[in-house]
């Protein structure tokens, strides 16, 4: 076939179907959709909702978490249209790691060092590092087929950038569940849950990215 | 290609019909650089054209469209020059490789979209080459094997899909 034909056949199928932005909008709004209804079917907010939403340190998960999935979800929006840079959503990217540490210092200071150790370990360890993958993977899936349809340069590493966001999402709803507010306990235990959701995004999306 | 997105076929051919000779000098002049023989630049041409086919929902509309192609066509040339030539990189082998390619060329069967069609269904590669060799419409396609004139367009969409997923999947 020569090309002009090949031009031929494309020409008759000139209708876009989907615009990648829209695509998006939708497939974040399921993704969140579907994160909610694990989280509320499965383990639903703690009982001292109205007295820790008074406390900073309640709060503050929040900031971090929320500013982990808006600055994954904005590169997103990026990273699966071809031609644009990373820009300056690729250092928001940042803003909850740096939020983090400076976090754990001040609670440093805060706190007496015997009481460090129980603040760290918490008492939910183990939940948050298996509730949180499992909330992640609804959007992590719906994220991963917005950028199935977008071409992102790096498959491997788009797919790592929905695992980030994906987390960012289910860590928010599992924030409201978990009785440890102590940034050590957030700085430790968090990342090491959205470690495991980043992992799985960059192995699926070396494999589902590529086009 | 404003018009082309919002379904007009004249517009869309005019605007592929443009972009490749720019392609095709891009893709030769790689094929050149990387010792690669100059038949298979065509083959690179109509798999860009493909990607930009398929791809161009992520071209957002109040941007220029230069950057866009620009990247697409980067990213798949890196992709092809990966399937054909791991060595290409090493200087020394260059020549070998150079040497190399022209007796491939003759050997071995040509890795081109002819061959690729041969792997759609039935009714894919029929209508595919209904509409791009005979050029017949979608309409005069559609009386012919009796199918609605959705149903040819739906195909002919999943056809070319299929077609890049084979160049992808295919390690030449």
């Amino acid at each position: 076939m020569k090309t002009d034909d090949l031009i031929n056949a494309l020409a008759q199928d000139a209708p876009v179907r989907w615009r990648f932005d829209r695509v998006f909008a939708s497939a974040t709004v399921t993704g969140v959709l579907i994160a909610l209804v694990v989280f509320c079917a499965g383990i639903g907010i703690r009982p001292d909702i109205t007295s820790a939403m008074e406390t900073v340190r309640f709060l503050f998960k929040f900031v971090v978490t929320l500013s982990l999935a808006v600055a994954a979800l904005g590169l997103i929006l990026r990273i699966g249209r071809p031609g644009l840079s990373s820009g300056k959503w690729g250092w928001a990217l940042g803003i909850a790691p740096a939020l983090l540490v400076a976090a754990v210092i001040l609670e440093m200071t805060a706190v007496p060092q015997s009481a460090w150790e129980a603040r760290w370990i918490g008492t939910n360890a183990p939940f948050c590092m298996t509730l949180i993958p499992l909330m992640a993977l609804g959007p992590l899936a719906c994220l991963l087929f917005v950028l199935r349809q977008g071409a992102p340069a790096r498959p491997g590493l788009a797919g790592a950038v929905a695992g980030l966001a994906a987390s960012g999402i289910a860590a928010t709803f599992y924030a409201s569940h978990c009785p440890d507010d102590s940034p050590f306990f957030v700085a430790t235990w968090y990342p090491l849950a959205t470690g495991i959701v980043v992992l799985i995004g960059y192995l699926a999306g070396s494999r589902l990215l590529r086009w | 290609m404003r018009a082309a997105i919002s379904g007009d076929a004249g517009a869309y051919r005019h605007f592929l019909a443009a972009v490749t000779p720019f392609l095709r000098a891009l893709a030769r002049r790689r094929c050149e650089s990387f010792g690669i023989a100059g038949g298979d630049a065509e083959d690179i041409v109509q798999e860009v054209l493909l990607a930009i086919h398929l791809k161009r929902g992520t071209w957002d509309q109040s941007r220029p469209i230069g950057p866009w192609i620009s990247t697409i066509v980067r990213n798949k040339m890196i992709d092809t020059m990966r399937r054909r030539g791991r060595k290409v990189m090493v200087p020394i082998e260059d020549v070998i490789d150079t040497l190399e390619a022209e007796e491939r060329a003759d050997n071995l069967e040509h890795r081109d979209i002819e061959r690729l069609l041969g792997r759609l269904k039935e009714q894919q590669r029929d209508i595919v080459q209904s509409i791009s060799v005979n050029g017949t419409s979608v309409r005069e396609t559609a009386d012919r094997l009796k199918m609605s004139e959705g149903a040819v367009r739906v195909t002919l969409h999943r056809a070319l899909k299929a077609l890049a997923a084979f160049y992808r999947s295919d390690q030449g």
